[in-house]
């Protein structure tokens, strides 16, 4: 008996190692968005200044309207002559000039629209809002692009580094271990590849064969030149993820707010309907 | 014909005088519907199942105030609800979050019918009803699911109107007959929407009286699963039998208030539902020209999902076994040289239909099967007791297993194919049709304990 249970243990173990085997491949890194800044009104502020100054050059936020932004503590003047350029009205949505079918002709695909871009990005296996953060802090300087820029988060990304200039530039170390097979010699082993890209995107790229065999994995550190405006620029981009976050569900505080009256209604509701039941039902031997 | 004199004073005798019905009915559903007195727990599903279906009629009649059935605008107008009609984002949760909750309350309701053995005799027609009330609900959510036109909505559509092309000859015409085009579009969103508003819920509405009155035509059942018309008071009426109303009405009211603030946690806290209630994937517009890497139903259609993907080639050689096994013992079981024959033949040609249709068009066939066998449950079950309580304790841990194999296919539904996934959803597939194929024998054996006279009651 004791032996059929060891065996079932065993059994288990592997189909869950199984399972966590096809889990994990060379997964990309997703950094933590710091989410405190989601109800935060100056980075609320910040992140739609930047959002209307930099990522407004290619991304539409057609589904928002300007005047949603009130939410977050601006008010119809300030949002006229911070944030909207040309000459849209307060109630028109966060339109862009720039048309898909050319956009598509110069990125190689229409910018989405990023009206709901955190939901639209969240997975089973990491928030929307991680994977943005991560994204935005993930360009690095590569020659062998078309834009001249590439991204840990989105290998050979359509969409340049539009922050570079807040940013400042950064070399960029990308290690990688994987399963190598020589096709020629059928010889099997593990590889860990490390590649240096400098400030101008020149790679230099070292590989060294494993003797032991070793789990797939992707790892990466940047060195900025200036690293404490990296630092700043690391804020900006949590910045302009909470924008993203609060234009995605603009409901969300008020929801929060209004649903802990509802659940103590409710409690109460609960009590008084429980007390009234007993009454009932004391009769019924 | 003589004058009616209605016994009842002020405005009820104003009203009773001038339509007796009211009254009358009023007596026979509620104050003088006798319900056993040891309901517990488990019979509140009902009550919330109707609680559920208001709540998706009201929310839904307010969502089609402002929703565009249109391919062009139905994806900005859903925004367009939850971020510039006043509320609209509570009503639009809501209605989601609904369609959840009718899945969960529902597949309790079912649960607790297979544990007390309610389709039992005189409950069949009561259990006829349900099963079909909970195939309109799953058309429901199938065509609901497609009119916020996101990436899930689009695909998920495209991928459960492409089952019907598995159908031999007339597959692939059926399929375009119902998508009205070659791929999901306008047409699709425009007839399914009429189907979700109305052709459905009408048919739902009228299932659920239908479902209402035949209960209360032979009377609930209860945990113990013993008959309360069997001994009646003086005044003919049963001795553990009390009116629903007060009763049940005060007690089904507390559990309302404990459901509504799990109910009402989920809209305000959490709707999405960690991507189950409402797929992340679904906040992409539709795009005919990108398919998601994994298409995933809704949890709730996820166990019938998994059964279908199970269906593959390799697993013909298991089901023809199956047959083959259900064949021999039906063939031992039966006296009937007709039926016998009629049993042989109709093996021969599922076995020959196993090898030479394709498998995707087996696959289908075990997910409809999958849902219709509930049909069945009053003739399969042969166990001279109703309730699990008096059944074998093996019984019910059967009951369990077949749940457990439930949840493992809906889990399995809802991830990527894998290797591992796929022998599990299987060998899920083999115990849930096992469990019913198998029941008229199983049913039967064991030790059953003594049924009571009379309904077990603790006071409160």
């Amino acid at each position: 008996m004791k032996k059929t249970i060891t065996r079932l243990l065993v059994a288990l173990g592997l189909l869950g190692a199984a399972g966590g085997a096809i889990a994990a491949g060379a997964a990309i890194p997703i950094e933590r968005w710091p989410s405190d800044r989601a109800t935060n009104f100056g980075s609320l502020q910040n992140g739609a200044r930047l959002f209307a100054n930099y990522c407004m050059g290619c991304h539409s936020a057609n589904l928002v309207r300007w005047n949603r932004l009130e939410q977050i503590g601006l008010d119809e003047r300030q949002i006229r002559e911070f944030l909207i350029f040309g000459n849209q009205k307060v109630g028109d949505p966060l339109r862009i000039a720039m048309s898909p079918a050319e956009a598509k002709v110069w990125f190689g695909k229409s910018p989405p629209d990023l009206s709901v871009i955190t939901r639209a990005r969240t997975s089973f296996d990491f928030k929307g809002t991680d994977y943005i953060y991560t994204l935005l802090r993930g360009y690095y300087r590569d020659n062998s692009t078309p834009t001249g820029w590439n991204n840990i988060a989105y290998p050979n990304i359509g969409m340049p580094h539009i922050f570079w200039d807040r940013q400042g530039a950064r070399e960029a170390t990308l290690v990688s271990t994987h399963r190598h097979v020589d096709l020629k010699t059928g010889h099997a082993g593990f590889v860990q590849t490390t590649t240096v890209y400098d400030v101008n995107g020149n790679a230099t790229k070292t590989e060294t064969e494993l003797k032991d065999p070793a789990n797939e994995s992707f790892a990466y550190t940047f060195k900025p030149v200036d690293p404490q405006q990296s630092r700043q620029f690391d804020a900006d981009a949590a910045d302009v993820v909470a924008f993203l976050a609060f234009i995605t569900d603009p409901s969300q505080s008020t929801r929060q707010r209004i649903g802990v009256w509802v659940l103590v209604f409710l409690a109460l509701f609960a009590v008084v309907a429980w007390r009234l039941n007993s009454v009932y039902w004391k009769n019924i031997k | 014909m003589a004058e009616y004199k209605t016994p009842y004073a002020g405005v009820a005798g104003w009203f009773d005088q001038r339509m007796p019905t009211a009254m009358a009915e009023y007596r026979k559903h509620l104050s003088e519907y006798y319900a056993p007195k040891n309901f517990n727990i488990w019979y509140i599903f009902g009550g919330l199942a109707i609680t559920v279906l208001a709540i998706q009629i009201i929310t839904g009649i307010f969502l089609v105030m402002n929703y565009k059935p249109d391919a062009a605008l139905a994806f900005a107008s859903v925004e367009y609800i939850m971020r510039d009609v006043p509320g609209g984002w509570f009503i639009r949760y809501m209605h989601s979050t609904g369609a959840s909750f009718f899945f969960i309350v529902v597949y309790l309701h079912m649960f607790r019918g297979l544990m007390y053995g309610s389709y039992r005799a005189p409950r069949e027609l009561v259990w006829i009803f349900g099963c079909l009330i909970f195939l309109c609900l799953m058309g429901e959510a199938f065509f609901g699911y497609l009119l916020p036109w996101g990436q899930m909505s689009y695909w998920g559509a495209q991928v459960i109107v492409n089952l019907f092309g598995a159908i031999p000859l007339i597959g692939p015409d059926l399929a375009i007959f119902i998508r009205g085009d070659y791929v999901i579009g306008d047409a699709t969103l425009n007839r399914f929407f009429a189907f979700h508003v109305i052709a459905i819920p009408l048919v739902l509405i009228g299932l659920v009286a239908a479902h209402v009155l035949a209960l209360h035509d032979v009377g609930s059942n209860n945990p113990d699963g013993v008959e309360i018309k069997k001994k009646l008071d003086a005044n003919g009426r049963p001795v553990d039998g009390i009116p629903f109303h007060p009763y049940y009405t005060v007690h089904d009211i507390f559990w309302l208030a404990i459901f509504l603030m799990i109910f009402f946690f989920v809209v305000f806290f959490a709707p999405e539902m960690g991507g189950y209630f409402l797929e992340w994937n679904n906040f992409i517009p539709a795009d005919s020209l990108a398919t998601p890497s994994h298409i995933a139903p809704v949890w709730y259609f996820t166990p019938f999902y998994s059964i279908l993907r199970a269906t593959t080639e390799q697993f013909m050689v298991v089901l023809a076994v199956g047959t083959i096994a259900l064949s021999a013992l039906l063939l031992l079981t039966v006296r009937n040289p007709i039926v016998r024959g009629g049993i042989a033949v109709g093996t021969l040609v599922l076995l020959l239909g196993y090898f030479t249709l394709d498998a995707k068009f087996w696959g289908v066939v075990l997910m409809g099967a999958s849902v219709m066998i509930f049909l069945g449950l009053p003739w399969l079950d042969q166990s001279p007791a109703k309730s699990m309580r008096y059944r074998p304790t093996w019984h019910f841990w059967l009951l369990i297993a077949w749940v457990v194999a439930f949840v493992v296919l809906g889990y399995f539904g809802t991830q990527p194919p894998s290797q591992a996934g796929q022998y599990i959803s299987m060998i899920g597939t083999v115990i849930y049709f096992a469990f019913f194929a198998l029941m008229p024998w199983w049913s039967r054996m064991g030790s059953f304990k003594p049924v009571p006279d009379r309904v077990t009651f603790k006071p409160h």
